[in-house]
């Protein structure tokens, strides 16, 4: 099939961008939709163009490095899958496509369709994590965690740090990152030690970075590949006020 | 403590949620326009009178000046906060797809209600406490004589029906979000209280929608 | 120079001993160390937090665009551990059997009895950390069961375990960060090893972003930095996984070990066009009822669905009876490829064999299977758009694991004094065969428990050392011929990408060094790999800029993979036996399994860089087994 492309292109973080359109021709329906632009980009090296620059890694929907804006969707029009596990079946020949970086104050963009999601590690280490050095575990079967607290746990967990979430939100909000760490760690006992702490930090860091406020317009849970509940933004609050009652 | 974006959302979720308690006031008093032409005058005229002697009643009413103006101010100042996060715009945009419509746009329902209640307190809330109001057979300021007369105008009751479903919609969202805010996620109660604002909206809404529709048909002055 | 450094004593106190008698270093001189640590994925993460921890001064490097990212993540099953909680036998020893025997009995002993016996201590280490393995109803942790063993000690969180595990390492990492006792630099690409009177004592990596080459000095060098299996193009591993960071120590000193010793993992999705990139792992876990068969006729052009029962060949349960299906990966993966070699693959490419499922949904019901397998039905479904509860699935074996990579010694140090080399990048503990589940293990024991005791015990020798900076020459050398190399790419100004080159590499060693391989394949191999690195020389464009150039890191990256392949055909050469995933055709029993000779070959193969242009020069570690007897491998 073949296929009408706009793609954001940009030099680096201060220059400005434009849509630039290609034609593509060829496209099994079998392909990828970064395979389809590994194909474009053969094809852009053998003419002496610069490629189209794009963050990707496992393409099997786990490490969270690809992510784009594919006709105005944040990892294209299938809910639940990211970009790498798009494939062209779900285009039609003839169709048009845009292609843009996810975009957020807190994302800048680097080249093309690669941005700085480097805001995520700060949130996380701003407190995401449960304090117990290597060596002092006490033996595994100690902390007993019932099966149905450890699946919960598990689902905020899943979350890949792709940002689909804040590039789909209105807001640019981190809501539904901050809050299914949060979530997956106050679930635990082992994590509820520090979770009044945790809350408030990671907060404040996730304003610190510059994204946006949550209106609760549940776009994020759509678009999560991992399917995380918004339900979990509703947790986050609760540990956040019940901190900010309680904290000393 | 420095303000965080989730202290903003609490200062919403509050004043909202007791907008939403002082809707239900309202409406009760409203439905008394409903009662036999007889009995509705003086009725609701005497609660008029009631909800503006009163101390509590006064406090009350400062709780509920205070709460519209921080909703309004503070959403501006979140709207804000969320443009600026936005960084660049999408070229093509079809985030829409993927959530309803009223969540997106509370600010627009928002506008739409403030302009409404402008004229609302112009006409009511002003004329009540300062206009010069003809007295009923008890004594009370002839509110009632007002209401009726101003409903008799088609692009009046338009203008209220209008607000009304601007309402409704806002409310469908607003509270399901405000107790969100607060901190409810027990996906089973979290569920429960979704529907009970759903019902909430519906009931607030149509509740106010059919007074200006019934005086516009039924009653004249 | 290859002393492999094994404590004395018994066999189970070896570890015990060394740990009471290897040097400290006092609270106050560590923060006068810096350590470099490369790689962030399980072994890298888990190690720069645990060093943080203990005081030492880190810089982790990742060419990912966060330390959460690295392929650790897609790890599926679960990690082994001998907790003995199912009470069905298991212990240290009997792990520590299992593994030198899934092995083929190509590792050390004593590094893999260390291996079992820290097992125990990262199950707690992960719950204590938050991972969410699975539980049972008490609320105890689950245990599953994996192929090759007869007890059950895998632990799993579904189906994303390496992610979970990653997620914890991650999250230690983040907060030795907060701590400010660990700087990360991402996107960031290690390209040089620097040496400083034959120790290692830093790294020239390049910005990804900016494209700026920097250095940076310490007092040790640690490669995390994984395997080396993307030298196939497609595999099973992630589009950036690459062999740069090792074979350029390699090529500064480090032997490399093992280098041909490459798992093909039996259940991939096949290849279908001449564009893909990546071949899906799905999990091990389907063979526990799915039936493996092909078509009886070679060139059966009929869908697998209108075959009937009587024309399907079970290969596997007719040649393994006892195991059947769940035959080790090894030998599933050789099996398949005979069939396909035979022309009876199934597939658009007839590359593939049927993975089915309508017995298993006739006696249990779609239902039990769904519940059991669902994730892995819709991830077919989602990448192939084919429904794999009415047809079979189309499953072919893909380049997965790497068991060889730099030599180490028991302290994990390679032949170069300070460098260490971590997780899949070491050739340490699986020998000629990875048992499923172990590389979980493998990586997070080396990084949380045991590169922190024997990096201190090397640096305590370094504390009085003379101090180095980024001004020594040795620093600039390297810089300068990191340099040139990116100018050399950006100049070639040919007409082939660096991903044709790659991929045409990645069909050689499939055909040629893959899962058989024969003396005639590997010395034609040899010289096609030479002439293709010529043309590579000479034919590669690399349009774009010296900053953010994704081509640009593709071509350093190939580069090495082609030197690599070369030396994969050489270690294959000199292995004249069968074992584990190694596979000479001339080198079978007469009912096609493998031969190993361990009068010949009970060795490891450690091969020293001599120079462009020149082979390198094969040293031996001989093998010396005492807790178990070498014994023939059979699942039939």
């Amino acid at each position: 099939m073949k296929l009408y492309l706009k793609v954001w292109r940009q030099e680096n973080r201060t220059s400005g961008g434009s849509m630039i359109d290609y034609e593509v021709d060829g496209i099994s329906e079998h392909m990828s939709f970064l395979e389809m632009l590994d194909l474009l980009n053969e094809r852009l090296i053998l003419k002496g163009e610069r490629v189209i620059e794009f963050d990707h890694d496992c393409r099997e929907g786990i490490c969270g490095a690809c992510g784009m804006m594919i006709n105005g969707r944040a990892h294209g029009p299938l809910t639940g899958t990211t970009t790498c596990q798009l494939h062209m079946r779900s285009f039609k020949d003839g169709d048009t496509v845009y292609i843009e970086p996810f975009r957020a104050a807190a994302f800048p963009i680097l080249r093309d369709l690669k941005t700085d999601r480097s805001s995520f590690d700060h949130i996380i280490q701003a407190g995401g994590y449960i304090s117990a050095s290597t060596g002092q575990a006490p033996e595994s079967n100690s902390i007993l965690i019932a099966h149905d607290t450890a699946e919960a746990a598990f689902d905020a967990a899943a979350c890949i740090g792709c940002g689909a979430c804040v590039a789909t939100c209105k807001n640019s909000s981190a809501a539904l990152f901050t809050s299914a760490k949060i979530s997956h760690l106050v679930l635990l006992p082992q994590g509820k030690t520090e979770s009044a702490d945790r809350v408030i930090k990671m907060i404040s860091q996730m304003d610190a970075e510059g994204f946006g406020h949550c209106t609760n317009t549940e776009a994020c849970e759509v678009e999560c590949p991992q399917e995380i509940s918004s339900l979990h933004i509703g947790r986050m609050n609760y540990e956040y006020n019940k901190a900010l009652i309680l904290r000393k | 403590m420095k303000q965080t974006t989730l202290i903003y959302k609490l200062i919403m979720a509050a004043t909202g949620l007791f907008l939403c308690f002082f809707l239900v006031i309202h409406l009760l008093g409203n439905l008394q326009l409903l009662l036999p032409e007889s009995e509705a005058r003086e009725q609701f005229n005497w609660y008029s009178h009631l909800l503006s002697g009163n101390i509590i009643i006064k406090i009350i009413s400062y709780v509920l000046y205070l709460s519209l103006i921080g909703h309004a101010v503070y959403s501006l100042l979140i709207t804000l906060k969320n443009k600026k996060a936005n960084g660049t715009k999408y070229v093509y945009d079809k985030r829409a797809k993927v959530s309803n419509w009223n969540s997106r746009n509370m600010g627009i329902l928002g506008t739409i209600i403030l302009i409404f209640l402008i004229i609302h307190f112009k006409d009511y809330w002003y004329v009540y406490k300062f206009g010069n109001l003809p007295l009923d057979a008890k004594g009370n300021k002839d509110l009632y004589a007002i209401v009726i007369s101003s409903f008799q105008q088609g692009w009046y009751v338009l203008i209220y029906e209008i607000s009304f479903l601007a309402l409704g919609f806002h409310l469908l969202h607003g509270f399901f979000s405000a107790t969100r805010t607060l901190g409810l996620y027990h996906p089973k109660y979290a569920k429960a209280v979704r529907i009970f604002g759903w019902i909430y909206s519906v009931v607030i809404t149509f509740g106010f929608m059919q007074i200006p529709i019934y005086i516009y048909f039924n009653l004249h002055s | 120079m290859m002393d492999s450094k094994i404590p004395a004593g018994e066999l189970a106190d070896k570890w015990k001993n060394y740990k009471d008698s290897s040097n400290l270093i006092n609270p106050a001189n560590r923060k006068k160390l810096d350590i470099i640590v490369v790689g962030t994925g399980l072994a890298g993460a888990s190690c720069a937090a645990t060093l943080a921890e203990q005081g030492y001064n880190v810089k982790s490097f990742c060419f990912q665009d966060s330390a959460r990212r690295a392929h650790s993540v897609a790890a599926q099953g679960g990690v082994n551990a001998a907790k003995n909680y199912k009470n069905d036998g298991d212990s240290v020893f009997r792990m520590f059997h299992d593994t030198i025997k899934g092995g083929d009995f190509r590792s050390r002993e004593a590094n893999v009895y260390r291996l079992a016996e820290c097992s125990l201590a990262l199950i707690d280490q992960a719950v204590a950390q938050g991972v969410p393995f699975a539980r049972e109803y008490g609320g105890y942790l689950n245990n599953r069961s994996f192929g090759g063993v007869q007890v059950s000690r895998t632990f799993y969180a579904r189906g994303q375990t390496g992610q979970q595990l990653m997620v914890g390492a991650y999250q230690a990492l983040m907060r030795q960060v907060s701590a400010g006792k660990v700087q990360t630099y991402t996107r960031h690409e290690m390209l040089d090893l620097v040496l400083v009177d034959g120790k290692a004592r830093g790294i020239i990596a390049r910005n990804l972003e900016t494209g700026e080459i920097e250095r940076h000095a310490a007092n040790a060098v640690v490669l995390a930095t994984g395997g080396y299996g993307k030298v196939y193009y497609l595999s099973t591993l992630a589009m950036g996984c690459n062999t740069s960071a090792i074979w350029r120590a390699h090529k500064k000193g480090a032997f490399m070990s093992g280098v041909s010793w490459i798992q093909f993992h039996p259940t991939c999705l096949p290849q279908i066009g001449e564009t893909q990139s990546k071949l899906t792992l799905m999990s091990e876990s389907l063979r526990n009822d799915g039936r493996i068969w092909v078509p009886k006729k070679a060139g059966d052009e009929r869908v697998p669905n209108d075959i009937p029962e009587e024309e399907r060949d079970y290969y596997l349960e007719r040649r393994y009876p006892t195991f059947g299906n769940l035959s080790p990966r090894d030998i599933s993966s050789r099996a398949a490829k005979e069939r396909i070699d035979a022309g009876c693959g199934v597939g658009p490419m007839k590359n593939a064999v049927c993975l089915d499922f309508s017995k298993a949904i006739k006696e249990q019901g779609r239902d039990k299977i769904e519940e059991k397998y669902g994730n892995l039905f819709r991830m077919y479904d989602k990448i192939n758009g084919v429904d794999a509860y009415k047809e079979p699935m189309l499953i072919s074996p893909a380049a997965h694991f790497t068991m060889g990579g730099l030599w180490v010694d028991y302290n994990l140090m390679t032949t170069i004094p300070g460098l260490f080399a971590l997780g899949e990048a070491n050739f340490s503990d699986h020998g000629a065969n990875r048992l499923g589940a172990n590389s979980l293990l493998q990586s997070c024991v080396d990084g949380y428990f045991i590169a922190p005791y024997t990096i201190p015990n090397y640096l305590s020798g370094e504390l009085k050392a003379e101090k180095i900076t980024t001004e020594h020459p040795a620093f600039k050398e390297a810089e300068d011929a990191v340099q040139a190399q990116i100018i050399r790419f950006l100049n070639v100004d040919g007409h082939l990408s660096a991903d044709y080159f790659h991929k045409a590499l990645g069909k050689l060693l499939y055909d040629k060094c893959g899962l058989s391989r024969t003396k005639k394949s590997l010395e034609a191999a040899v010289i096609e790999i030479k002439a293709l690195k010529k043309s590579f020389d000479h034919e590669l464009k690399i349009p774009g800029d010296d900053q953010l150039n994704s081509e640009l890191e593709k071509a350093g990256r190939v580069a090495d993979f082609l030197e690599l392949g070369v030396l994969m055909c050489y270690d294959a050469l000199q292995r004249e036996e069968s074992c584990g995933a190694h596979f000479r055709e001339e080198y079978q029993t007469t009912e096609g399994e493998a031969l190993r000779n361990d009068e010949d070959f009970c060795y490891v193969s450690a091969w020293e860089w001599k120079g462009e242009e020149v082979q390198q020069e094969l040293h031996k570690e001989p093998l010396v087994f005492e807790a178990v007897k070498l014994t023939v491998r059979s699942y039939k």
